[in-house]
């Protein structure tokens, strides 16, 4: 399913009655977990469902389909590096990809705000094609829908996504062990840090750009180094702490990071400074995590450098028997702390 | 944001501390008062860094916090009229007031906007003629003179339709509250430096001479805290009490001089009511008269309201450093930062919400 994050609550009583979604419910933090563990689990209920990873995979006829689907209402719509057209494909392949899977056909729904320009329409949909052409997919479906003005906010773009998966690989969150390593594919914070800039017209030095793309082909140089991978998670929405907490608990077991490991482009932590964010929060599109076997960490690693979209993989972390269900960090201080989920989304502080 | 790396660098930090630990004879009780301040010490885990005898307690210095409930309902009751905008910081949106926060309000239908800005506030003002927006101006003397700004330039624009929601705190007069408490176990303060980088160090060096109480003004970056400390103790070790600025980088004795013209010009000094702690005389800022066409509690009549906190919260003591938020037989349980019921939960600068965050594997194990 495409609400991302799926954690037992930490509090072990029932939060206050709410009965209005809020912005936090779509943050992938707390609060989108808990609407899926209340309103969809129970209804959809059915063993493909409750692995709750990003994609679903199902097998037909001795072959192992891998589906999953994503709506995208990104704002705005054009930004540094992407644009909702180029998002709809890489979020989708990428879910896909995260499971093994070989990206290999997308559906395209367009729900249109009446009054939309056609030309920026045709911007979005020639953007949309070039990535899925180079992402290796094809669009073979699609559909249209257009609403009154005011009733949407432009465009919002659903993308569904089928692939294969190979013979034999078993990826999923729960699968971490204790001992095994946590690789990330490069520096985090660039996507969402490009598009809060875009929106809240902040300038820097230099433009930040969303690190948005198709992300098979790494986990292609990957694969062939290793089968010893457990788990692969893009951090999207919540960003990296967010994907780690979800591991840690599915998986029931601890993550320790290294602070001085975490790769952070200068701009962006900047960014984060002034904004009073945390780039552990903050969305990836073109980043991945791999939780390894220890003995095959370095290879893995090796190998993801070899590939552009991993020049900069660092191994940050580590899983742990201790502290079971939580992300926790090694400072340079040689202190610990906890990587905490957040509820909803990562606000601006006042001072 | 290379200028701030030295100021993390754990060597320099890792020798101040085996500095702290040298100077150190005796057992210090020492406050930092600004919540940022409190956020970097839980954040990169500073107090495990100090001999057992130092103990920090987190002073009542996280805005959001403090702000009292009934401000946070008088901001939802007015984002929930039609023709209002409700322009705020971001981190006020998720502090639930008695029922409700104005994240729920916004999903009711509230037009609930984030600012980084007071002077954004001015401008959607500026371009709604027909709504009317109002700012939510919470704060310490960092961001009265932003608010002030706010005020000024609408009224010199001669705009209508903009007005603040005033609930600004200072800082003298708590720490004022704290030292004249019979319970006080405070010995050393860490003052706010970017409360000094506004106001000066004038009315810190009256509290220094009044109590006899060392205070060092204190940047917020790991290095910043560690070398506040160790100032403090060899004030403390050698029986003295002065006033320092650590945070030199930022704070001169006089402050910024323009931003206290603006404060001045636009507020005047006031009771004020505090979260968690109670009203303290003489504690905040209000419009003066001359700005009252923008002061959103006599535009719009909204009365007063008193709502009490939940018995439960011991934020009270918290605040005053007489209890750690860990002592708290609901911390973690039944208060969480998604369900606060007590200030220091509210934002992540608050002192419970920041051993939540942090710490919690420290306590559970």
């Amino acid at each position: 399913m495409s609400t991302k994050t799926i954690v037992e609550l930490s509090c072990p009583t029932p939060l206050a009655a709410k009965d209005t979604i809020l912005l936090g419910h779509g943050s992938g933090g707390k609060l989108s977990a808990e609407l899926i563990r209340d309103v969809f689990l129970p209804a959809f209920q059915n063993p493909v469902l409750a692995r709750l990873d990003d994609q679903a995979i199902v097998n037909v006829n001795g072959q192992r389909l891998a589906v999953t689907t994503d709506s995208f209402v990104v704002k705005p719509l054009f930004f540094p590096g992407g644009d909702i057209g180029s998002l709809a494909v890489h979020g989708t392949v990428n879910d896909l990809a995260m499971g093994g899977a070989m990206p290999l056909f997308l559906s395209a729904a367009f729900i249109i705000e009446e009054g939309f320009s056609i030309d920026e329409l045709r911007r979005v949909v020639n953007s949309l094609h070039q990535a899925a052409a180079e992402a290796g997919v094809q669009v073979v479906t699609g559909d249209t829908k257009v609403v009154e003005k005011g009733k949407g906010d432009g465009l919002f773009i659903n993308t569904t996504g089928i692939g294969l998966v190979p013979e034999g690989l078993d990826l999923s969150a729960d699968r971490a062990r204790p001992g095994d390593k946590v690789l990330l594919s490069g520096s985090i914070g660039d996507h969402g840090i490009a598009i809060l800039a875009q929106r809240e017209g902040l300038e820097f030095e230099t433009q930040i750009k969303s690190d948005s793309a198709a992300l098979y082909p790494l986990v292609g140089e990957m694969l062939g180094a290793t089968r010893e991978i457990r788990c692969m998670r893009d951090p999207t929405r919540g960003g990296v702490s967010s994907t780690l907490n979800e591991i840690a608990e599915r998986s029931r077991v601890g993550i320790e990071l290294e602070e001085s490991s975490l790769p952070i482009h200068e701009q962006v932590r900047g960014a984060c400074e002034l904004l009073g964010l945390d780039p552990l929060y903050v969305a990836n599109e073109g980043k991945l995590i791999a939780i390894v076997a220890p003995g095959a960490a370095d290879a893995v690693l090796q190998a993801m450098r070899r590939h552009p979209l991993g020049a900069e993989a660092q191994m940050i972390g580590t899983v742990k028997k201790e502290n079971p269900g939580l992300v926790t960090m090694r400072t340079p201080f040689g202190t610990t702390r906890i990587v905490d989920m957040l509820a909803g989304d990562q606000l601006p502080r006042i001072c | 944001m290379k200028y701030l790396d030295e100021y993390r660098d754990h060597r320099i930090a890792r020798a101040l501390a085996a500095e702290i630990v040298q100077s150190t004879t005796r057992p210090w009780v020492l406050m930092e008062i600004c919540g940022g301040q409190t956020h970097t010490i839980m954040r990169y885990g500073i107090d495990e860094l100090l001999p057992r005898g130092i103990e920090l307690v987190h002073g009542p210095g996280c805005p959001v916090c403090v702000t009292p409930l009934e401000t946070v309902d008088k901001a939802i009751a007015l984002a929930l009229q039609p023709d209002v905008i409700l322009v705020s910081y971001g981190d006020m949106l998720r502090v639930p007031g008695s029922r409700s926060d104005l994240f729920r309000a916004k999903a009711q239908g509230a037009d609930v906007r984030i600012a980084y800005s007071p002077t954004e506030a001015v401008k959607i003002a500026r371009s709604n003629p027909d709504r009317k927006v109002v700012f939510l101006a919470i704060g310490f003397e960092t961001t009265a003179p932003a608010n002030a700004m706010a005020a000024w330039q609408a009224k010199r624009e001669g705009l209508t339709n903009f007005s603040m929601l005033v609930s600004h705190v200072l800082v003298p007069p708590a720490i004022r509250a704290l030292m004249v408490s019979s319970t006080n176990r405070v010995q050393g303060f860490i003052a706010p430096g970017h409360v000094c980088t506004v106001v000066g160090c004038k009315e810190y060096e009256d509290l220094v001479r009044d109590f006899r109480v060392p205070i060092v003004v204190g940047g917020f970056e790991p290095v910043d805290i560690l070398e506040a400390v160790l100032m403090l103790v060899r004030q403390l070790e050698a029986g003295e009490a002065r006033l320092e600025n650590q945070y030199v980088r930022s704070v001169s004795y006089q402050g910024n001089l323009p931003a206290q013209q603006i404060m001045d010009e636009v507020f005047e000094i006031a009771d004020q009511k505090w979260r968690g702690i109670g009203p303290i005389p003489q504690s905040g800022l209000r419009l003066r008269e001359e700005y009252a066409a923008f002061d959103a509690d006599r535009v719009f009549d909204l009365g007063e309201m008193t709502v009490d906190e939940p018995a439960e919260c011991i934020s009270a003591q918290v605040l005053q450093g007489l209890k750690k938020p860990t002592d708290c037989p609901v911390f973690g349980m039944r208060c969480t930062p998604e369900n606060p019921l007590g200030a220091p939960m509210v934002s992540t600068e608050g002192a419970c919400a920041a051993y939540y965050h942090y710490r919690r594997h420290a306590v559970a194990s």
